[in-house]
């Protein structure tokens, strides 16, 4: 086991996409272990992605089970190729990123999710998820995608007139 | 000569391009930005910003006045102890809403101040229409105390029929 190390900002290698998993080997599984180990590493991470790594492969694990009041949450769970097939209604929320130090920001995410993945050893794995744990879902595969909170951070004041606008119905954003 | 901040204070009537000419500018005078505000407050541009650069003192002064003044903006400049990636997490949230009256904020606040709450960042705006404005605020900050003693703290406020929502931040890093 070892603590890998943290790709930060501006590392270009962030936004570039991964690719699915296809060998669920000891391999696979020894690399999910360092990751998990370097999860628990960081400060108050809850989640983790293996791009934050440089293993541009589809794998994330999350663990939603110890925040300050509970959640509903799964328990720790590893993500492999995991997909979102349904998303439902949307909300902000705080989020920082171990590969972005020293920020966070409100993004908005679906606030239920249905997501299916694979387990380490290929076996089919499905959820629905919630608030907390579908926004952790959101975060982590969205790295997967190369994509980073800060390109969805959104100030509470925009926030607010994207609602009165879709309030209206109809209305056009200038 | 030291690097030292300044915070610089700008206001004028809001067009397009007095970020661009500002910024511009201090990018010419080679001074650099740390964190700033720039938010459009009642038809005005308002911009506060962290500056530094080693020059001599009224320097930044006497260099930025032509171009502040040719964007019709007034401006302020302090010097000031400042240093950046001294960022707090916000950990408690509050949303008020109500008719528009005066003292909302003062009383709001002043409980907020009593229960220990330190204020982040606030923002407030009047919605409605001019026959019946409505005040909303949102506020960030942080407190030891937890979300129910925040609550407490507020309650008188929403006997008084202004709509005062607590929640934590749970701040997911992932």
């Amino acid at each position: 086991m070892a603590i890998l190390e943290i790709l930060t900002l501006p590392e270009p290698a962030l936004k570039q996409e991964s690719s699915p998993v296809t060998e669920f080997d000891d391999a696979l599984r020894a690399f999910i272990a360092d990751l998990e180990e370097t999860r628990v590493n960081g400060p108050a991470a809850v989640g983790i992605a293996a791009p934050q790594v440089g293993y541009f492969k589809r794998v994330v694990v999350l663990d939603c089970s110890t925040t300050r009041k509970p959640v509903p949450n799964h328990g720790r769970l590893v993500l492999v190729n995991p997909e979102i097939t349904h998303w439902e209604g949307y909300e902000p929320g705080r989020e920082g990123c171990l590969s972005v130090p020293d920020y966070t920001g409100n993004v908005i995410r679906a606030t239920r999710i249905h997501l299916v993945a694979q387990d380490p050893y290929g076996e089919r794995l499905e959820f629905d998820m919630e608030g907390y744990e579908a926004r952790a879902a959101q975060h982590e595969i969205d790295h997967l995608d190369g994509i980073l909170f800060v390109d969805r951070v959104v100030s509470r004041r925009t926030d607010l007139f994207k609602r009165k606008v879709y309030q209206k119905g109809g209305g056009k954003a200038s | 000569m030291t690097d030292q901040w300044h915070m610089l204070t700008l206001i004028g009537e809001d067009k397009p391009g007095i970020v661009a000419a500002v910024t511009q500018a201090l990018f010419d005078l080679g001074l650099n930005l740390g964190e700033t505000s720039m938010l459009r407050l009642g038809g005005n541009f308002t911009i506060m910003m962290m500056v530094t650069g080693s020059h001599p003192d009224g320097f930044l002064e006497d260099r930025l006045k032509p171009v502040i003044e040719a964007q019709g903006m007034c401006m302020h400049i302090d010097p000031i102890q400042a240093r950046l990636h001294q960022h707090l997490v916000p950990n408690i949230q509050v949303t008020v809403s109500g008719a528009d009256r005066a003292g909302i904020v003062a009383q709001v606040t002043g409980a907020l101040a009593a229960a220990g709450f330190n204020i982040l960042d606030l923002e407030s705006d009047v919605a409605g229409t001019a026959n019946r404005p409505v005040y909303i605020m949102q506020i960030a900050g942080v407190a030891d105390a937890p979300v129910e003693s925040i609550e407490d703290a507020l309650e008188p406020l929403r006997r008084d029929g202004v709509d005062v929502n607590v929640s934590a931040i749970e701040t997911y890093i992932g």
